[in-house]
């Protein structure tokens, strides 16, 4: 959950990647270090294997700046895709204020999103959270790829509650700071709400 | 799930006093701590020669892996990480449940020196913590508002303008 530090006058939000294996949860945060202000971010660090597949997680603190006289800094974190790993995205899910969905637009793909899509449900559940609730993003990704596909197919079949979604080449950054952008709005108008 | 944590002047005043003695106490380098979802809270010593905010994510990372290990082989928890280098070596410990106390320390200290120094502080660190969640629980009633209660779709979008 956020955390609120009155004194050092911050609040710390956390936001998860999730989605299937090489869907491109890791370009996102990838993309997101490259492009942001050298004072805005911190180290990107990724718990990979020798093959660079997430092995435990990305983690990426981004400081967006101030509101209301409040710094906002936000920690990004992906998931380990690969279905085997479940027990640790189970665990990077603690405490999370907002998720980003990100679906592989690929053809061969669409199976593994609708399984990582369930899992996520009730990894969230077993957490204490509820996806009809929690902030919440969807990315398609791979939009440039010619098996993509078309997105009405993908949104129907993945789309859960009319949440944002957002078409995405995420190696080349399109959709990437909008799919940001989107989830921290939740997130901070859930503060809000709160 | 745990309710948000809200940490007022106060108390964080009082816990960074409690890590600076912890520090002296320890003969450690740098005392931190986190809670277990890898925020940073507070931390007294050398910490400008570190990357804290990776320090309190790995941690807090690492502790969530012991915890899993844990239950797999039916322990409720494991409470106390120790890691050994060459120079430096990390103790970990849990507080009060939901907070991760970290002790970085050389050879100047010793591994049961900071054991026993960790014991007295924790009791000492969970009280304030028992504290800040009654005062949350009796602000909460009514003041509740967080500093984003009045927060306009204005104040969101400017921190995207770039």
């Amino acid at each position: 959950m956020s955390f609120i530090n009155y004194a050092a006058r911050e609040i710390n939000v956390k936001i998860v990647f999730y989605g299937p294996g090489l869907c491109g949860k890791t370009t996102n945060l990838q993309y997101i270090y490259e492009k942001s202000n050298p004072q805005q971010k911190g180290k990107l660090i990724s718990l990979a294997t020798e093959t660079d597949r997430t092995l435990f997680f990305d983690f990426l603190p981004l400081d967006l700046g101030s509101v209301r006289g409040f710094k906002t800094r936000f920690h990004l974190y992906t998931v380990p895709g690969q279905v085997f790993y479940d027990a640790s995205r189970k665990l990077i899910l603690k405490g999370v204020d907002g998720v980003v969905f990100v679906a592989d637009s690929q053809e061969a793909r669409m199976d593994a999103n609708t399984e990582s899509l369930h899992n996520l449900e009730e990894n969230l559940v077993e957490n204490g959270f509820d996806l009809k609730s929690i902030p919440y993003v969807l990315q398609f990704n791979k939009r440039d790829l010619p098996s993509a596909v078309a997105v009405d197919t993908m949104y129907r079949a993945l789309n859960f509650k009319g949440e944002p979604t957002f078409e995405a080449v995420a190696i080349q950054g399109m959709g990437v700071f909008e799919t940001l952008k989107a989830v921290a709005k939740q997130v901070l108008y859930e503060l809000r709400r709160r | 799930m745990s309710p948000s944590l809200v940490m007022y002047e106060e108390e964080f005043d009082r816990i960074t006093q409690l890590l600076n003695r912890l520090r002296i106490d320890a003969s450690a380098k740098i005392v931190f701590l986190v809670d277990k979802n890898g925020q940073q809270i507070a931390g007294a010593g050398e910490i400008d020669q570190v990357d804290t905010t990776s320090l309190a994510s790995l941690t807090a990372g690492n502790v969530a892996a012991t915890d899993g290990l844990a239950k797999l082989i039916g322990e409720k928890e494991f409470s106390i990480l120790f890691h050994e280098g060459r120079k430096d070596n990390i103790h970990i410990s849990i507080v009060g449940q939901r907070l991760i106390l970290v002790v970085i320390f050389d050879e100047r200290s010793s591994l049961g020196l900071v054991r026993l120094r960790v014991r007295k502080a924790s009791a000492d660190i969970e009280r304030v913590l028992s504290e800040i969640e009654v005062k949350a629980q009796e602000v909460g009633i009514e003041e509740a508002e967080s500093p984003f209660a009045e927060i306009t779709d204005d104040d969101i979008d400017a921190l995207f303008s770039e």
